[in-house]
């Protein structure tokens, strides 16, 4: 198996899904190198649970070819699904058993050697921080924690390719940061392939090595992070303005990209840095221009999105200056 | 081989999994066996006196009354017991394959149909228990089977094969819908065929459009084996018959759930 790090471990050619005449899924291709973290990024009912769903043996494609560890998944499923790990959109645990419980049925459905079992479910149970849980029915876990014990399910048969269908979806800044660390992990210490589906353009920004963009069944854009920045370009600076007049006289004054009468706000270009902020700022003093809000906005895939598909989705376009900092994900 | 001995494992396993849930959550099993008991008990104190001395020596019974009507009814109550279990495993499946665990199950390399085969393994040993239940409130109550040892062996086999195939069926009737609600009454019917058999009057006392029915319809071959074999009635060819059944059913039961349980899920 390591020796196949040159042959894809997920490869998709001209998939197509649909149900009834509803295409939901229309030509797609996939093909995501052993030990990399590719994130499949799309709003809702773009088709990212249909393309896990396809992947992980739960439904057939209607055309086109999977691969999944070398495997067809149409031809040979089980192979496929021994190579496996999938965490699901909705919570895949058995709400009735333990989080204990719960592992250990993983690794009796895993034919683990019987001496690790307990062994593998309490060093889980650790890992995920459900020691405290362990005892208690599954029916009373947080989301959150209903989350890590998915996660950890899925982990209890050391699958070589796994799909992460939303992992963070619902859950708050510091368990979704808890979810990176442990994905990271994954990737780093284990060597793993992740395919992950997001609707959080930050969140594939953090993990993915790669990103492929989902827009209503089609593939709309494929790339590294930075790859996808480079597209869209610079960025731009929206200026907020209380009145009518305010507004008139500064689209006058200023170079705009962009304006939006509706709501009183101007683009115009420039980046984030202290200097060019600066001489923006000057100039609205002399004008004289009250401004409501400034809000400095560097190019992130929500941009990406907007260029590629003429709709802007997931989070509002841009950052206010003063939280600016405080959202700053840590770097990688 | 190896694929029989991992449907082996893997079924054990779902069988623990059903266990622990019945441990935890009893109140179906305690519908399952307190429903027929209370029928016992209504059969036999509300209407025992008069359809006892009713039919009277049509019953085999030598004293008549309530006293002869306990003996006969046993065994009609008891194909009772397995139908309501039969029908909360039904609901049970029903509810289970709702579920986000089965659809994991569903993305691992296991037996495909031992999700299944634990739940019938986990149905047959709750359904015994159920029957032991109701058996003893049956001999409370003034129950007298003649059964000896290997008679009592031939009850237990009987009914294990009785309540193998009816909950392969149950297991089937459960995915015919996605509809929780739907899926769990399908299997009604099962509760009233002991009804319109042999279970509680003699086929012979009714009229003859619902005799042909009765004489024909699988329970009252169940009804007339159990009943030969508590308390000493000529069974004849209904052993046959009833093995003959319980195959079919088994092995269509089986047949059916499984292809409905390999269906591409909608969910
Ligand atoms: N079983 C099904 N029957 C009919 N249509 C379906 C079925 N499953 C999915 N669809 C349709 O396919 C489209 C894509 O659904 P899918 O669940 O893949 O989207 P998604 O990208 O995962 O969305 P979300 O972000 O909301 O989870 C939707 O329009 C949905 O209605
Ligand atoms: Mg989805």
């Amino acid at each position: 198996m390591t020796a196949n790090h040159r042959q894809p471990a997920v490869a998709a050619t001209a998939v197509r899904k649909a149900y009834g005449d509803h295409v939901v899924l229309d030509g797609i291709d996939l093909d995501i190198p052993a030990g990399s973290v590719f994130a499949l990024l799309g709003p809702n009912g773009s088709g990212k649970t249909t393309m896990v769903r396809l992947l992980s043996t739960l439904i057939r494609a209607d055309a086109g070819d999977l691969r999944v560890a070398g495997h067809d998944v149409a031809r040979e499923p089980d192979a496929v699904r021994a190579a496996i790990g999938v965490t699901g959109q909705f919570s895949a645990v058995d709400h009735l058993l333990t989080g204990a419980e719960n592992l250990l049925l993983m690794a009796d459905l895993n034919r683990l050697p019987r001496k690790e079992r307990r062994r593998c479910v309490a060093e889980l149970l650790e890992r995920f921080e459900l020691v405290d849980a362990a005892g208690k029915p599954a029916s009373t876990y947080s989301g959150g924690m209903l989350r890590r014990l998915d996660l950890a399910m899925t982990l209890v048969g050391r699958p070589r390719v796994i799909f992460l269908d939303e992992p963070t979806t619902g859950l708050d800044p510091r368990s979704r940061r808890t979810m990176w660390e442990i994905i990271r992990g994954l990737v780093a210490d284990e060597g793993v392939t992740i395919l992950l589906t997001t609707q959080y353009l930050d969140e594939a920004d953090q993990l993915a090595d790669r990103i492929a963009v989902l827009y209503q069944g089609k593939l709309v854009a494929t790339g590294t992070p930075e790859e996808l920045k480079r597209q869209v370009g610079g960025g731009h600076i929206t200026l907020r303005f209380a009145d009518q007049r305010g507004y008139e006289h500064a689209a006058g004054v200023l170079e705009v990209v962009s304006r939006n009468d509706a709501a009183f706000t101007l683009q115009v270009a420039g980046q984030g840095d202290v200097r060019s902020l600066r001489a923006l700022l000057d100039r609205l003093d002399r004008a004289s221009l009250a401004v409501e809000e400034l809000r400095v906005h560097t190019p992130d895939l929500d941009d990406v999105f907007f260029a590629l598909t003429g709709n802007p989705v997931g989070t509002p376009l841009g950052k206010s200056v003063s939280s600016s900092v405080a959202e700053q994900e840590p770097a990688r | 081989m190896s694929t029989v001995t991992h449907a082996v494992t893997d079924s054990a396993t779902m069988l623990r999994r059903q266990l622990r849930h019945m441990l935890r959550y009893p109140v179906l099993i305690l519908t399952a066996a307190g429903v027929p008991a209370i029928f016992l008990l209504l059969f036999v104190y509300v209407l025992g006196g008069a359809i006892g001395s009713g039919l009277g020596g049509s019953l085999g019974g030598s004293a008549g009354g309530r006293a002869a009507y306990v003996n006969y009814v046993v065994p009609g109550i008891v194909l009772m017991t397995v139908a309501t279990s039969a029908q909360s495993t039904a609901i049970s499946v029903a509810t289970d394959l709702t579920t986000g665990v089965v659809t994991r199950f569903r993305t691992m390399a296991i037996a495909r149909v031992s999700v299944l085969t634990g739940h019938v393994l986990g149905s047959l040993i709750q359904t015994m228990l159920s029957i032991s239940f109701v058996t003893g409130v049956a001999l409370l109550i003034g129950f007298e089977p003649t059964a000896d040892l290997g008679g009592w062996l031939g009850v237990v086999g009987v009914l294990a094969m009785i309540t193998f195939a009816v909950t392969w069926l149950c297991v089937a009737l459960a995915m015919v819908t996605d509809n929780v609600a739907t899926a769990s009454n399908l299997p009604m019917p099962l509760m009233i065929l002991p009804m319109v058999g042999s279970g509680l009057v003699p086929t012979d006392s009714m009229p003859a459009w619902l005799r042909w029915f009765a004489e024909y319809q699988p329970f009252t071959p169940f009804i007339e084996t159990l009943r030969g074999l508590l308390t000493g009635t000529p069974i004849g060819d209904s052993a046959i018959l009833a093995v003959g059944w319980c195959a079919a059913i088994t092995l269509g039961g089986y047949l059916w759930a499984r292809r409905l349980y390999n269906r591409e899920p909608t969910g």
